[in-house]
């Protein structure tokens, strides 16, 4: 049924921390690696080590620079399914293949009723949805539904593919419903945000914002105004005042 | 948006197919036409045929198009689905006209009311259609209250335009017909002027900036895509060929589709015959191109939301 339930139970989702990110692209790896061989497999690739590959993953990671100057950084940014609470991508959906389910929230496609008609893909405003075409199906993020309730797995393990394997801990996986949840609690105190939300969708995934800059460019020459109590250090003559002055430079951080 | 050719040719077929319908209905129920049993098989077999392979064609697009059954079933959520829905309800009652009509001779009574009907739900289904791409709020070029109308009004145009040349065909002419068909060929005109100036002027919503949340930092600029080749995103939604040639292309959509036949359409009320049928006869080979293009154009102008990720400034 594509009408969308009134109520889900649960909230699960993903919160992403744009802080800690370091764009490894781990999480998509990882979660191609899984979902290949999981729910709606396979995830297919079509000539993936030719000159032209080609292939559906349910994950992608973006670089972007931000601002100018001394406070441009890099940010990397995964991008994926949100698990909207009121997706146009479900109600779209013709023959029902796309549902959200009422008890945690977690938007899926049945590939066994999905047509591959992609008006899902051109409802979803997050590019989050790729067609598989040599499975003929719209393929996208299940919230690794095959293993967060999965018993046969470890209790560890039951966490979805790219929180899992995440090597700066920059992805947290939870119940977003729940206020008094640990993800929920990291949404409130980081200041996590929804992409588009004036578009509507109400996302269920959130990202935290990347912290301010704390390195010496901005707490010294550049930003005086921002360390007004920082004394000024003559520059070092001697070797063993460079180690000192890097150290007093690490300090500072 | 890429343009999927199976679905150009579905909508520009049977938005005709469609629209000959309505006419054959409303001037037979009407008695402007006579219940002549091959101008009814001849009118009826296009109206239907043009339908029919439309519906057809728009089956080729899709994954798995054996499951295309299935598509009936969310008519309450889906616009596809109602078009679904309505594309085939509209059969039973044209069905049944055109077996009064081809085997009975009769365009009356019962017969007229269901001709009125398949007329009512051939309107239904073009607007469902024209509402496909009207909700989807991905895309500012599509989501405009105009779009369903447009759709509505071409179908309206371009089956006057087949429903002229049939007339001539068989002998029938009419100048008011070809009055009317000029003045809805010039309607349709007047609603794609108003869209696409509506759609050059507005201010575009979204910035990468909203769409990575990352506006408040600074500006946002791509250091890396997360791919090398290009991916589905990026093909189906990033298509961008003809835009650049958007202008020269309106220009061929208002000859074409517009003026064209709309002029032809005038020359058919000459008395000549010899002028009349091959001028109502090019005007749909015209109609049916420059629709064509406007579909293809429709498509290529459409600017989707999530290629902000991938670079766009706006949409």
């Amino acid at each position: 049924m594509t009408c969308l339930p009134t109520h889900t139970e649960r909230k699960l989702g993903l919160v992403i921390d744009l802080d800690t990110c370091v764009g490894c692209h781990g999480c998509a790896t990882s979660c191609k690696e899984w979902n290949t061989g999981g729910y709606s497999a396979p995830l297919s690739d079509i000539d993936p080590y030719g000159a032209d590959p080609d292939g559906a993953w349910l994950n992608r990671i973006h670089s972007y620079e931000v601002g100018d100057g001394t406070e441009s950084r890099t940010v990397h940014f995964p991008r994926s399914c949100l698990h909207c609470e009121t997706p146009d991508c479900v109600t779209v959906c013709p023959t029902g293949a796309s549902f959200k389910r009422a008890e945690d929230g977690i938007v899926l496609v049945d590939p066994d009723l999905c047509i591959g008609c992609k008006l899902c893909s051109w409802a979803c405003a997050y590019g989050a949805r790729e067609y598989d075409p040599s499975h003929g199906v719209m393929k996208k993020c299940t919230l690794c539904v095959d293993r967060i309730y999965n018993e046969h797995l470890a209790p560890e393990d039951r966490t979805p593919a790219c929180v899992r394997a995440c090597p700066t801990g920059a992805r947290h996986f939870g119940d977003l419903g729940d206020p008094e949840s640990a993800v929920s609690k990291l949404v409130a105190e980081r200041g996590g945000f929804d992409l588009l939300g004036a578009f509507g969708y109400k996302p269920v995934n959130k990202y935290l914002p990347p912290r301010s800059r704390r390195d010496a460019r901005t707490v010294s020459a550049d930003a005086p105004d921002k360390a007004p109590q920082k004394q000024k250090i003559a520059a070092p003559t001697t070797a063993i005042e460079s180690l000192f002055s890097w150290v007093d430079r690490a300090l500072s951080r | 948006m890429h343009p999927a050719y199976s679905v150009i040719l579905f909508t520009t077929a049977s938005g005709a197919g469609y629209g000959l319908l309505v006419w054959l209905a409303l001037l037979s129920a009407t008695g402007v036409l006579p219940a002549d049993r091959w101008l009814g098989f001849t009118g009826l077999a296009i109206s239907l045929g043009l339908i029919s392979v439309g519906l057809l064609a728009s089956t080729f697009h899709l994954g798995h198009p054996e499951r295309a059954w299935r598509a009936f079933s969310q008519w309450r959520s889906s616009w596809l689905s109602r078009e679904g829905v309505a594309a085939v309800a509209t059969y039973i009652p044209a069905g049944i006209f055109g077996i009064g009509w081809v085997f009975l001779e009769r365009t009356d009574g019962i017969f007229a009311i269901l001709g009125l009907l398949s007329a009512a739900l051939a309107v239904v289904t073009v607007y469902c259609t024209g509402m496909i791409y009207a909700s989807l709020r991905t895309i500012r070029q599509w989501n405009q209250p105009l779009v369903p109308w447009i759709y509505i009004a071409l179908a309206l145009a371009t089956g006057a335009v087949l429903m002229l040349a049939l007339i001539h065909v068989f002998g029938m002419e009419s100048p008011w017909f070809s009055l009317l068909t000029a003045v809805l060929v010039g309607i349709a005109l007047f609603l794609k002027q108003r869209y696409w100036s509506t759609i050059d002027t507005e201010k575009k919503t979204w910035t990468i900036g909203d769409a990575t949340g990352l506006g408040k930092h600074g500006q946002v600029r791509v250091l890396d895509l997360p791919h090398t080749q290009a991916n589905f995103i990026m093909r189906e939604m990033g298509y961008a060929v003809a835009r650049n040639h958007a202008e020269k292309l309106r220009g061929y959509v208002r000859l074409l589709a517009f003026l064209v036949p709309g002029a032809l359409c005038l020359i058919t009320i000459a008395p000549s015959a010899l002028l009349a049928t091959p001028a109502a006869l090019l005007a749909v080979i015209a109609a049916g191109v420059g629709v064509a293009v406007e579909r293809w154009l429709f498509f290529a102008e459409a600017e989707h939301v999530s290629m902000l990720y991938y670079g766009r400034p706006a949409a």
